[in-house]
């Protein structure tokens, strides 16, 4: 049993996940802003939270930034905003994962599972925000450890953002599902730390392109 | 002016929002004028000898008042009007040299009328608070002022008094006296200007957010409601409902998020339209992800001819609830993925006289130098990769 907070401003979606989520998810709680999400949060320590990138009073990024290091939960960030920003954002903030809130609730049900784990959760719009972060340039990387991507990255990320689930990844790879996960934390870690310029630059410049 | 329209067209006096006894504004309605010309056209009359007092006169005894309930009348305005004759008559009384220093006085005086004609009621108050309130509270910068008014108007009377030997210096003399004059003047005035200004800033400002409200208004009306109402007709018909919003929430997207990108000239931009257009078509979801972006040209504008073949394909036979484009520009490579989880096919079984596939995909990216790969095998979806060097 997973146990999962839902961090929304609209009521009615927030009814309409818990109805769609499956039996292996139990909700301990839901918050409709900032403040209240942090009450929740701590006073419930669930496993999972859900949050909206969008929230009134700082948004998702500002519930991660206040919980920093104050609680166990993973997160995984949840928007309709396709926004490169946003998206970004709120996964260096700390969020373990993204899915937009048009996906479905086995999907989503899935993810939860997955991120309760401790693995990352990348739609395929989020690896190609990441693929184009990432993309090489001719300014050499400060610490190649965390400004570039292994070939073997760019290849799951690739397959991810042409719609393979992790699954068909490892069996194209000729992987272990477990492999592939590990190279999508990998990732995670490298979008989390990672100073490369067009990281913290570059959700600015695409708004401009 | 509204009241030209009425359709009462005798000429009259008007009681609402008249300055002396309302001939002018009701000549102004009548004649369908600008008011301001009316006024400005009774003041050169009567500073050019005298014939706008005789008209102005003659029109105020012959021409009836219109039944109306009176405006309050603007005293401000009326001085100056006033200001303006008397200013316009000294002129034509000393000619000669003291007209060099009038001048500039009147173009200002005539602007200010214009300036003060155009504001409504909120805005002159505003600025007479603005004028009275420094004037006390600046008092130093505002003594410093009057008295190099004052000084400038005493060169003036002085001048005046030995007028007739006009010479070199005496001409030297007045105009330092109009500079003393205008340098007073401009450090009266300075703050009020300053206030007009940034009055003028924040109309402009206000104006530019309305506008933003009303184009807002207008593209939220002709697309979200729209589509609200065609969904709730179409309420019965769930495929139709989730095409319908999938339609709108792209283009809603496309217009609150999207960089303004031409679908015309740049890769990315074009395959979101063309799987915008196909999921349309067709009713099936196209997710669509692209990674780094480039110019089109011709070759890539085949190619994504062909990949459009390959989504429509999808779409129609697959049986897929969705179908996946990834576009990607890396280097000199473009590659494009369409994939299905569909039912697939079995490619060697295709008929040769089959174009779609082989004509419209495989063929076409050939002949314009590049490479289509079909993978599939019935019960495992179909993916159809796409690839070709930048020219």
């Amino acid at each position: 049993m997973r146990r999962v907070v839902l961090v929304d401003d609209h009521q009615m979606f927030r009814t309409g996940v818990k109805a769609e989520l499956g039996e292996s998810i139990e909700v301990v709680g839901e918050a409709g802003d900032v403040d209240e999400a942090v009450a929740v949060i701590s006073g419930t320590e669930p496993d999972v939270v859900l949050l909206d990138v969008h929230l009134p009073g700082g948004g998702g990024i500002e519930v991660l930034r206040r919980l920093q290091g104050a609680t166990s939960a993973r997160f995984l960030a949840l928007s309709v905003s396709d926004a490169a920003e946003d998206v970004i954002g709120v996964v260096r903030g700390g969020a373990r994962g993204y899915v937009t809130k048009t996906i479905s609730g086995p999907e989503l049900t899935a993810a939860i599972g997955r991120v309760a784990d401790g693995d990352a959760v990348f739609s395929p719009r989020l690896a190609g925000f990441v693929l184009d972060a990432f993309a090489a340039t001719d300014v050499p990387a400060v610490d190649p450890e965390l400004d570039q991507l292994t070939q073997r990255e760019r290849e799951v990320l690739r397959l991810i953002a042409r719609g393979y689930a992790y699954k068909e990844i490892a069996k194209e790879l000729f992987i272990s599902v477990k492999t592939v996960e590990t190279h999508v934390s990998s990732v995670l870690r490298k979008l989390q730390l990672s100073n490369r310029h067009e990281l913290s630059r570059w959700a600015a410049a695409r708004r401009l392109v | 002016m509204t009241e030209a329209a009425q359709p009462d067209t005798r000429l009259t006096r008007r009681a609402d929002g008249r300055l002396f006894a309302g001939v002018a504004r009701g000549l102004a309605d009548h004649l369908g004028l600008d008011l301001l010309i009316v006024r400005l056209a009774f003041v050169l009359l009567t500073v050019a000898g005298g014939m706008g007092v005789a008209a102005y006169a003659a029109f105020w005894v012959l021409v009836p008042q219109r039944e109306e309930p009176a405006g309050r009348r603007d005293w401000l305005q009326l001085a100056a009007y006033g200001a303006l004759i008397a200013g316009l008559s000294s002129v034509t009384w000393s000619r000669g040299v003291a007209q060099v220093a009038l001048w500039p006085l009147l173009v200002c005086g005539i602007g200010c009328a214009i300036l003060w004609q155009q504001a409504d009621r909120d805005q002159r108050q505003r600025w007479v608070r603005t004028t009275t309130m420094p004037l006390r509270r600046m008092w130093l910068r505002s003594l410093v002022g009057m008295a190099l008014v004052l000084a400038g108007i005493g060169g003036f009377v002085f001048q005046q008094l030995d007028a007739g030997q006009a010479s070199g210096h005496e001409v030297r003399q007045i105009l330092v006296a109009t500079v003393v004059i205008l340098a007073g003047v401009a450090m009266i005035a300075t703050p009020w200007v300053l206030r007009l200004w940034q009055d003028l800033d924040a109309e402009r400002r206000e104006r530019i957010r309305s506008q933003e409200r009303a184009e807002l208004a207008a593209h939220v009306h002709d697309s979200v409601l729209h589509t609200l109402t065609l969904i709730q007709r179409n309420a019965a018909d769930p495929r139709e409902v989730q095409r319908l919003a999938r339609s709108q929430e792209r283009e809603l997207r496309s217009w609150l998020y999207a960089p303004r990108a031409d679908p015309d000239q740049t890769l990315a931009a074009a395959v979101q339209k063309l799987a915008g257009e196909v999921e349309d078509d067709h009713g099936v979801p196209i997710e669509v992800v692209c990674v780094g972006d480039c110019r089109l040209d011709d070759r890539l504008a085949a190619m994504l001819q062909a990949a459009r073949e390959a989504m429509v394909n999808a779409a129609k036979y697959a049986g897929a609830e969705s179908v996946s484009v990834f576009a990607e520009v890396e280097g000199e490579e473009v590659a494009i993925f369409v994939r299905d989880r569909g039912k697939g096919f079995d490619l060697d079984a295709i008929p040769p006289d089959r174009m779609g596939v082989r004509g419209s995909i495989i063929g076409r990216m050939e002949r314009n130098g590049g490479k289509a790969t079909v993978r599939t095998a019935p019960g495992d979806g179909t993916e159809v990769r796409f690839e070709m060097k930048r020219s």
